[in-house]
């Protein structure tokens, strides 16, 4: 029974000693992968910059409406996208995003809104439909390493949901949830309103020679908004899944390394009890002996 | 001559950047040519081939995109493109 501990502990050990190995392991590739999910965000900047300055330019210059800066009174349902993770093991990184999303969920439907879920990475979507939601549009893809295409995609339907009739299930507003990455530390969910699109980058500056120029646009100015504005909220998109996918890779390299502490925390303690539990042993045979002989000797 | 500053971006990296003397690029009726000077101008892009001239019959970069835009302002041009197919040239050591 003495020697059962013993053994107990010892078993303890060793499964403690295995999980520290893959935390360590899903630490160390998640540390690997984040300054590459930087870089991509740093080399997807320059197309960013690139189109929000054309939408700006074109916006100053031109009083063409187009359907997607105006309101759509007609309908009251919204999309909203939450842009998730597809795997857990990053400590609160999930659970705060979906917080946040069912947060602003609940204060759409408090304004009298219709929620058309849309959810991007399996973590978001095994959520809601364990809980019977019904989703508008789901997508699983390498969170921590998105493609600009799977972006596309995503903003194509959401685009087509809020360009589409109200008796085709058009949506009237676009929210996207996603994790901002401020820094290795620090990750906050943010709420971003897409659609109806507002340029919120300001009238572009005009160089200190000339006046403002007057943009030629071929074919046409609203030819040229059309395939802007499709393109900028492609690129807004894909760039909210690379901040997601850095934010998701700091946050499970931090959960994985305390997670690694804790595990050697453990192995310690069980370590000491393990050693307590054979001199208990020790002793009680000892005196079990050493009674044996007096015992004999007494007789 | 002045010389044209020519950014070529694709959504997720930037493809080459420098000085340039034409920029070549598919618009949507037809191949529009850009020198120093232009107007500013921006215009759609239909699939086919950009082309960026450092020097007359000098091709620093040519690539065959899917479609974008370009935009023109004092000298500086902006070719965005969706996705880049092939690249043959030099590619900037940015990208």
């Amino acid at each position: 029974m003495a020697g059962g501990s013993q053994r107990v502990y010892k078993q303890r050990i060793k499964s403690t000693q295995s999980l520290k190995k893959m935390f360590r392991a899903q630490e160390l590739i998640a540390a690997s992968r984040i300054s590459k999910a930087r870089g991509r965000t740093a080399a997807a900047a320059p197309y960013e910059r690139a189109i929000t300055r054309a939408v700006s330019a074109v916006a100053t210059h031109t009083s063409t409406d187009h359907p997607l800066t105006s309101e759509r009174p007609d309908t009251n349902r919204v999309a909203v996208l939450v842009i998730a993770s597809d795997r857990g093991m990053a400590g609160s990184y999930s659970a705060s995003l979906i917080r946040e999303s069912e947060r602003l969920v609940a204060q759409l439907t408090a304004e009298g809104k219709d929620v058309a879920l849309y959810a991007a990475g399996r973590r978001a979507i095994s959520f809601y439909r364990y809980r019977g939601r019904e989703l508008a549009g789901q997508w699983s893809y390498g969170s921590d390493h998105p493609q600009s295409d799977t972006a596309a995609e995503i903003a194509d339907t959401l685009l087509g949901a809020f360009l589409a009739p109200v008796a085709e299930g058009g949506v009237g507003e676009l929210h996207v949830v996603y994790t901002q990455f401020v820094n290795m530390v620090t990750q906050r969910p943010r709420v971003v309103r897409m659609l109806p699109l507002e340029v919120v980058e300001g009238v572009a500056v005009p160089g200190e020679h000339e006046t403002l120029p007057l943009y030629d646009f071929e074919p046409s100015p609203e030819q040229v908004l059309d395939s802007l504005l499709p393109r900028y909220v492609r690129s807004r998109i894909f760039s909210f899944m690379l901040d997601a996918a850095a934010s998701e890779l700091a946050s499970r390299q931090r959960a994985m390394h305390t997670a690694t502490d804790n595990a050697e925390d453990l192995i310690r303690t069980y370590t000491r009890l393990a050693n307590q539990a054979r001199q208990a042993d020790i002793t009680q045979e000892i005196s079990e002996i050493v009674s044996g002989a007096d015992a004999l000797a007494a007789s | 001559m002045a010389e044209l500053n020519v950014d070529l971006v694709a959504a997720d990296r930037k493809v080459w950047s420098g000085a340039a003397r034409e920029v070549s690029a598919p618009s949507a009726d037809g191949q529009i040519g850009i020198l120093a000077g232009h107007t500013p101008l921006l215009a759609v892009l239909r699939p086919g081939i950009v082309k960026v001239s450092t020097a007359p019959g000098q091709v620093a970069v040519e690539a065959q995109v899917s479609g974008g835009f370009v935009s023109v302002d004092a000298n500086v041009v902006t070719i965005v493109v969706d996705e880049i197919t092939e690249v043959s040239g030099r590619e900037s050591a940015l990208a």
